[in-house]
């Protein structure tokens, strides 16, 4: 589907996915798949329920690894350096790219040690140092200013969303250069999901990022790079704006407008 | 209408008929429990706690028994906890759906009901035939043998109710495996796994019959893991087939200490159990 990319504009690419193919068992869930994360910018996965969408994101981080019988062929190029490749560390890729799951999912520990579990898989710090950084991944979520003087109490003791940004904190501690999002803001309010979509585009300053939704205004509001997916194929893939307005497939258009999905 | 008078009378006669079930279950329950109150409460002294184990006739405690019972008991657990505890976690996380883990769940279902005699039997053969005489460690071996299937099915119950997400968060964080294990599921499992402890604990401290073959009885206070050590269960067997009044009585106050201290491991086991799902 290559033919259908619109990028006016080149942007340096951060992950560049070519040709994936992925197999749940038998059934084939990604239909050679290729386009680019753009570094320092959103990109929205969108499409119907069992396009294939998750599944993208799942291989970026390779979290497909812990099941068995979960298979994907082709490239996912990170910085040139190919993920799908064997031998690679999936715990130090993981490192690199971080990932935010579409319910909260914090661990059960305290607000403190949510996010010093992920520092100190990476690094030994004094405490002095750790609680600086405790603080930057928190402020970095939004979260500081409600939480500073509870630290340390249970992390499932948060609101739904509260407990989504200490999942972004946490993941944004072990500073990574991309994050994955899954349905981020699909438990959530409206006011959280604000707050979340707020926090998304102050992220995208710092890291690539990928957000799968449903919610198309979501894609609208919080993406710079929007991907169609239909099926298991990538359909179409553009900057936000072209696909919203003038969508080259007529798939797209039908989708956009709510005309089926 | 006729139909819903009909309901009403099927609805009221089956309430009743539950009422009466559990009434009767109840009756036996309060019937049992309040003989062994009666008959343990009037034998209960403080010298059951420092006296040993009486020839008949004589005045006498059951200090060796408890301390029999409370060293093989902590022996067992011991050594039976981790060997359950590392294949309920291998069973939940690593085979869950190979051969092998089908093959240990379905030995471990047996095991689990599994009569106590023939573990008693088991580990005559093994330990006290070949060293020639009957010692408390072979009885905690026999108890460990039991301990392993509770722990087990309790440990990889309760890591299974682990939501994946939680795993899979912190799989995406780049923990590997071992600590995803250690430091989140066992965590949020943590409740129910010492409930599963505290009830293989309650479990063995009644076990008499693997006891019987293995630790045998002492008369005296003994703390030699090579010896024949005495224990409550097995005291309170030969007590209370004995022909001697006093005997008897001390056999009653011996069940009464033993159904104290597993009513007390299952309230505690249950109000961990209750704290767990209160905090999700």
């Amino acid at each position: 589907m290559t033919n259908a990319f619109n990028v006016t504009k080149p942007h340096p690419v951060k992950v560049s996915v070519r040709g994936l193919n992925f197999y749940y068992g038998s059934s084939h869930a990604l239909k050679s798949v290729s386009l680019p994360l753009n570094e320092n910018k959103v990109t929205a996965f969108i499409g119907p329920s069992g396009c294939g969408k998750s599944t993208l994101l799942r291989v970026l981080n390779r979290m497909y690894d812990l099941y068995p019988g979960h298979r994907a062929e082709g490239e996912v190029l990170l910085d040139g350096e190919n993920i799908l490749d064997p031998a690679i560390d999936v715990n130090a890729l993981r490192a690199r790219v971080g990932m935010v799951f579409q319910k909260p999912t914090p661990f059960p520990m305290s607000i403190y040690d949510n996010i010093a579990f992920g520092i100190k898989l990476y690094e030994k710090l004094p405490v002095a140092e750790l609680d600086v950084r405790v603080e930057q991944a928190l402020r970095g979520a939004a979260l500081w200013d409600e939480v500073k003087d509870k630290l340390h109490t249970s992390g499932l003791g948060l609101s739904g969303g509260q407990q989504q940004r200490l999942c972004i904190a946490r993941s944004v501690a072990v500073q990574p250069e991309v994050i994955l999002f899954d349905e981020p803001c699909s438990a959530l309010d409206p006011i959280s999901t604000a707050k979340v979509e707020e926090l998304i585009e102050e992220l995208a300053e710092e890291y690539t990022i990928a957000i799968v939704t449903h919610n198309m205004q979501q894609a609208v509001r919080v993406s710079d790079y929007t991907a169609f997916m239909y099926l298991g194929e990538l359909i179409e893939f553009g900057q936000t704006d072209d696909i919203f307005n003038k969508p080259a497939e007529k798939r797209t258009l039908d989708y956009i407008t709510g005309r089926f999905g | 209408m006729s139909l819903y008078e009909t309901r009403r009378k099927n609805n009221a006669i089956a309430t009743g008929l539950a009422w009466l079930a559990a009434g009767f279950g109840l009756l036996w329950l309060t019937l049992i429990l309040g003989t062994l109150v009666y008959e343990g409460g009037r034998g209960l002294s403080p010298t059951v706690f420092t006296q040993m184990t009486p020839p008949p006739g004589s005045t006498g405690g059951l200090a060796n028994a408890i301390a029999g019972s409370l060293l093989m008991s902590a022996i067992g657990v011991a050594i039976g906890t981790p060997l359950g505890m590392l294949a309920g976690t291998y069973l939940a996380e690593y085979g869950r759906h190979t051969k092998l883990a089908m093959i240990v769940r379905f030995i471990n279902d047996i095991l689990l009901s599994a009569p106590s005699i023939v573990i008693g039997l088991f580990v005559y053969e093994i330990l006290v035939h070949p060293m020639g005489h009957f010692s408390a460690i072979s009885g905690a071996v026999a108890l460990s043998l039991l301990v392993v299937p509770v722990v087990l099915r309790t440990t990889e119950d309760m890591l299974l109710l682990v939501p994946g997400s939680m795993r899979e968060a912190a799989s995406a964080l780049g923990a590997p495996r071992a600590m995803v294990i250690g430091k989140i599921a066992y965590r949020a499992a943590k409740a129910g796994l010492i409930t599963g402890v505290l009830l293989a604990v309650a479990r063995v401290s009644g076990e008499t019959a693997p006891l019987l073959f293995t630790a045998l009885n002492n008369q005296f206070w003994s703390s030699n893991l090579n010896a024949p050590m005495a224990s409550l269960p097995v005291v309170i067997f030969q007590f209370a087939l004995s022909p001697y009044k006093d005997w008897q009585q001390l056999a009653w106050t011996g069940a009464l200490l033993i159904t104290c201290a597993v009513l007390t491991l299952s309230i505690v086991a249950r109000t961990l159990g209750a704290g767990r799902r209160k905090s999700r």
